[in-house]
């Protein structure tokens, strides 16, 4: 049988990881299709018609294309929301509520300087791409301010959003993953008890691990 | 006393993001003003009830406390569907389609647009000093580019999620209104489909009420 779900991009990619996890949380299967970026195959004419934007992921659904990876895990969510996590989005408008907050918190506050840092320290040495230090160290302030932040939420809670895992605490394993993993700047998580408490957690879990085993062997 | 508080600075697009929401959806509701010029939106008492990263608005529904204004558009507009403006849809297919270009807005549009509105508005009204010549430069091209893919895409739908009004164009009103004023009025101009879609959104009722709305706060 045909699987209707396809991914679009390498899963090195920050947001095509973001959308892999969801897709694993929700155990929904699904087809991933690499896209060359090096060759430029994502600023290709056939390309730009499911991304305009010429960026990863893009993501088909029997009749739909959607792109923007927080869209689509949204979108998974709800199209499947009796298969695999079914709390991943919240069972209830409240928790619905608090998770948005946190996906937002994450898109605006959290993603900008991480995903930075991301570019500056794990993708430019490997591109011949010059590293700008002020352009990080701007980033790695920005990033330990709502890093406090995130400390002192996460003494509160076990996740962002509350007592259970969601889609809020999801959207950040990508840049994470690379900035702990693939950087020296790891310490900016791992020294913040609380926050080092949630990344183990949420690290750990089975379906972050397929993803980073899918990183691991493309 | 009004279940519904928003809790926003004159000025503060998002306040004004959330404000548009509330008159879409014609919510009885109390202002808040707070007031960022005594720092109220840095002290303990606003970080610890109403948003931990210092920003306005911040939103209460009864026992319901939220912050980031996109989170708060979303609750409002699912909360009380059948009040006022429909905001979302609530076809699945539809709704994720909106979702994209909600996303396309928050992590695309606002990126930039705000950057612009920062030297072109903000330094001069707020601070007496004038705009970056380099980062206004840097960023109008790239505004210019996305401004090509919404002429695409309003050339095929009249509005960014589809057919009707949604929070995909409403999040654009506060920014946009802000650029309206500056040399960045002729990006949009110049574009016949973005431009009508503007003209459009621009003079919807709720919209010019929660505009005048918070200027009366100032």
């Amino acid at each position: 049988m045909a699987t209707p779900v396809k991914v679009y991009g390498p899963p090195m990619s920050t947001a095509v990881s973001r959308v892999l996890a969801c897709l694993y949380e929700k155990n929904v299967e699904f087809e991933l299709i690499s896209i060359n970026m090096s060759k430029g195959e994502h600023k290709k004419p056939e390309f730009l018609k499911l991304q305009p934007f010429g960026q990863v992921p893009a993501f088909e659904d029997e009749s739909i294309s959607i792109f923007e990876s927080r869209a689509i895990c949204r979108y998974i969510c709800d199209k499947y929301a009796d298969k695999g996590n079914k709390g991943l989005y919240g069972t209830n408008p409240l928790a619905k509520a608090s998770i948005d907050q946190w996906i937002e918190a994450e898109g605006q506050s959290f993603n900008p300087p991480s995903s930075t840092l991301v570019f500056q320290l794990a993708f430019a040495p490997r591109m011949n791409i010059k590293q700008d230090k002020v352009v990080i160290r701007q980033n790695e302030e920005k990033l330990s301010k709502v890093l406090d932040i995130y400390e002192k939420r996460l003494g509160e809670a076990r996740f962002l959003a509350g007592d259970e895992f969601s889609l809020a605490d999801l959207s950040h394993l990508p840049n994470t993953q690379y900035l702990v993993s693939g950087t020296d700047k790891g310490n900016l998580f791992t020294s913040r008890e609380n926050v080092g408490r949630w990344w183990d957690e949420i690290s750990s879990r089975d379906s972050w691990k397929k993803v980073v085993d899918l990183q691991k062997g493309a | 006393m009004a279940a519904i508080k928003v809790h926003g600075s004159p000025l503060s697009t998002n306040t004004l993001r959330v404000l548009a929401a509330v008159y879409e959806k014609e919510l009885d509701h109390e202002f808040v003003l707070v007031d960022k010029s005594a720092g109220e939106h840095k002290k303990e008492h606003f970080l610890s009830t109403h948003n931990p990263f210092g920003q306005v608005p911040a939103f209460e529904d009864g026992d319901l406390k939220l912050f980031e204004s996109r989170a708060i558009t979303r609750y409002i507009a699912c909360e009380y569907a059948d009040k006022g403006t429909q905001l979302i849809y609530q076809d699945s297919k539809k709704m994720a389609i909106t979702s994209v270009w909600m996303e396309v807005e928050g992590q695309q549009y606002e990126q930039i647009a705000a950057k612009l509105a920062w030297e072109l508005v903000y330094k001069p009204l707020l601070l007496g000093m004038s705009a970056d010549k380099a980062i206004v430069e840097e960023n109008e091209p790239k505004l210019a580019k996305v401004l090509d893919i919404y002429e695409s895409r309003l050339a095929q739908s009249k509005y960014l999620g589809g057919d009707c009004f949604t929070l995909a164009d409403l999040h654009h009103l506060p920014t946009l209104h802000y650029l309206f004023g500056t040399q960045v009025k002729k990006l949009f101009d110049s574009r016949p489909h973005v431009s009508a879609w503007i003209a459009d959104i621009t003079a919807r009722p709720a919209w010019l009420k929660a505009l005048a709305a918070l200027q009366s706060q100032q």
